[in-house]
């Protein structure tokens, strides 16, 4: 390996985990609520079609976030419809929004912009662009540091800055306010909840939609910030990515963001090895990192990392009564 | 007093409720035709057309009904012990490879028909194997099934892209598929059936595996209501503290069930691999593994309500196809959308009308 180039791996870290840290928050607020969220794929696909979709139609990158966030929260409406209200199988719920994801921004990106599923390329203009910090160029050649705050901190677009800002903030909400205090409450004890007078129908609804807001971002990252328009099935398997980094930090948010981080990790460091050989092995088959976020997970969730305790009432529809 | 608990009659429970779920379904994904500026109802009718209007259509249909059943009798029995397999779709996809392996070795030396068992029980254990840590993992470490099946469909489709493109491929090729099995490693059309009623195959991969499902769903029928593993298994998914109390061993059950729920998704690689392009190709599963998801649902894990979603399914899928020949504008992602507005109305919203008609019964219907 002549040369391991780890700062532009670094950089690469950063972009992939960006809608992974997203939709795994996402995630974390609906799963600690006690509602299982198989969905995150589809919400993170929809929101990253109505996102380009609305910013080619403005020109405006805002209004294509505004349009990515509004349509996953109606999705994740959906969803705590079915699986809050109708008391629906969590899973199966959230099975078909994958599907319906899948198959309704594909037919409507054909049905409107005839190019194969795909929405028009955006302009510059129309897109989150990356933010230089300020001496960032001076400060590429003067070594390691210089390199890394030129590569690794500066250049990110601003829903880049975001993740790492939703990280602490979901912390404070769900570790440090009434509501959070709640939240976790009914993910474990719905029933202890709903008798301390509070409703545990409003507050499931509440997490899903805090989960929708937070997936609008991670797809309208991905169609707007990190791409230039929407491209079929564009989530490809990240929405699932996330789930497993979600039980891999045991459903914390700053592990979480580590979880992301080093699976994101694994994901750049697999596009650069992609027909590399390493001394005395040789080529390493990609599909080896594209296996080991799951792989870490399960082993996980085998206990031999510590132990994953998902919350106790996760997947069971609440009945006030019997 | 909440509608929840209130008894309804079977045929209301088992026939009015998801045929009324299957109608909003169908009435929406009309409203997304309609949407897109095309007349749902030549829609429809070009789409019964195409799945069942003509003998090779019928032979698709049923071929890739053949598929669902396979996957939706998988998932049923899971859910009867009351694990949700959701790695169907990696268990006939690491199947495929038994399926393909027996094949290969065999192809050469003898007829399809000394081939087959070996190729059916070759399926079986490769996909049971892919159910069997997932398994392991929910009887004696208390993992979430749903969890680690997610996590094993990625792994097994990790595996096997290394597998066809590193190992099986054809020296030479690009494709990523093993060679073309012999006439000996196929399995043979079932032209016959379709011309017992008067219908031509023409080229519908329509294909013994059929028949082997039938016998799967007569199987799994005798295990599950007629054997004393199915009761163990039934009484598991009732109430696991019931079960264990009553001597049921919890650790066997959850791993007998899922192997062969997992060797039940694995024969479903029989139709794609050996009956249809008599080679194995990445992706050849397809989503049939999720779809298995909605007709057990759909079939409420009985095998005939399962053959009867699987046909529907089936008619979706060929229909759909058909469909977008004709219609330009609605492309075969439209299928994939009526699947989830079924999956969503008929396995997730499936109690969305009870309250309505609980009311309605109990006005008229206790006289």
């Amino acid at each position: 390996m002549e040369n391991l180039d780890l700062i532009s791996i670094l950089g690469s870290t950063i972009r992939l985990s960006i809608p992974l840290i997203f939709t795994a928050l996402a995630g974390l607020f609906t799963e600690r609520a006690g509602v299982f969220d198989i969905g995150l794929e589809g919400k993170m696909l929809f929101s990253a079609f109505a996102a380009a979709v609305a910013a080619f139609m403005t020109g405006s990158p805002w209004l294509g976030l505004l349009a990515g966030i509004t349509v996953s929260v109606l999705i994740s409406l959906v969803h705590g419809f079915a699986s809050i209200t109708n008391r629906g199988n969590q899973i199966v719920s959230g099975v078909a929004i994958n599907f319906l994801a899948s198959g309704l921004t594909a037919v409507l990106g054909q049905a409107w912009f005839s190019q194969g599923g795909r929405t028009p390329p955006l302009a510059a203009s129309a897109r989150f662009t990356e933010i230089v910090f300020p001496y960032a160029d001076q400060l590429r050649d003067t070594g390691f540091l210089g390199r890394f705050y030129a590569n690794v901190i500066s250049g990110h677009n601003i829903l880049t800055y975001l993740a790492f800002i939703a990280v602490p903030a979901s912390w404070w909400v769900l570790y440090r306010t009434r509501f959070g205090l709640r939240l976790r409450a009914v993910g474990e004890n719905p029933g202890a909840v709903d008798t301390a007078g509070i409703s545990v129908t409003f507050l499931r609804y509440r997490a899903t939609v805090c989960a929708g807001i937070l997936c609008g971002f991670a797809g309208t990252y991905l169609a707007i910030a990190q791409s230039a328009g929407f491209v079929k099935d564009m989530s490809a398997g990240k929405g699932y990515i996330a789930l497993a980094a979600l039980i891999f930090a045991k459903w914390r948010p700053v592990p979480v963001m580590l979880a992301c981080l080093l699976f994101g990790f694994l994901d750049a460091f697999a596009n650069f090895m992609q027909g590399k050989s390493v001394p005395g092995i040789g080529e390493v088959p990609v599909q080896i990192f594209q296996a080991l976020p799951y792989v870490l997970t399960c082993v996980l969730l085998a206990g031999f990392i510590g132990v994953a305790r998902p919350p106790k009432a996760g997947g069971v529809p609440y009945v006030k009564e019997r | 007093m909440s509608t929840a608990s209130v008894p309804l009659p079977n045929w209301i429970t088992y026939g009015l409720m998801p045929f009324l779920n299957l109608v909003v379904a169908f009435l929406i994904s009309g409203v997304v035709v309609w949407f897109i500026g095309e007349s749902p109802l030549d829609a429809v009718t070009l789409l019964l057309q195409g799945a069942l209007g003509n003998g090779e259509g019928i032979g698709f249909t049923l071929y890739y009904a053949t598929n669902f059943i396979f996957t939706g009798l998988s998932v049923a029995v899971a859910y009867h012990a009351g694990l949700f397999n959701i790695g169907s779709e990696g268990q006939a996809y690491v199947g495929g490879l038994g399926a393909a392996l027996a094949s290969l070795a065999l192809d050469h030396y003898v007829p399809w028909y000394v081939t087959m068992p070996f190729a059916v029980v070759g399926a079986a254990i490769f996909g049971a194997a892919w159910a069997l840590i997932p398994a392991w993992l929910q009887a004696k470490r208390g993992s979430h099934i749903v969890i680690t099946t997610i996590m094993f469909n990625f792994i097994g489709a990790a595996m096997m892209v290394y597998v066809l493109v590193h190992v099986l491929i054809v020296p030479g090729k690009m494709a990523p598929e093993t060679r073309v099995f012999l006439e000996g490693g196929q399995l043979p059309k079932l032209d016959w059936l379709i011309a017992l009623f008067g219908g031509k195959i023409g080229a519908a991969p329509f294909n013994v595996s059929f028949l082997i499902a039938l016998v799967m769903c007569f199987v799994v029928w005798v295990l599950i209501w007629r054997t004393k593993l199915g009761y163990e298994i039934r009484t598991l998914g009732a109430s696991p503290t019931a079960a264990i109390y009553a001597g049921i061993p919890y650790v066997k059950t959850v791993i007998i069930t899922m192997l062969i729920s997992g060797g039940l998704a694995g024969m479903m690689a029989l139709n794609p691999v050996l009956g249809a392009s008599a080679r194995l190709q990445v992706e050849f599963v397809g989503g049939a593994g999720f779809v298995g998801i909605a007709v057990s649902l759909m079939g409420r894990s009985h095998p005939i309500g399962i053959v009867l979603a699987a046909i529907l399914f089936g008619v979706l899928y060929q229909g759909g196809d058909a469909l977008s020949f004709d219609m330009p504008k609605i492309t075969r992602d439209m299928i994939v959308v009526i699947q989830g507005l079924v999956i969503l109305f008929a396995g997730a919203l499936e109690y969305l009308f009870r309250p309505a008609i609980v009311r309605v019964w109990q006005r008229f219907g206790k006289a």
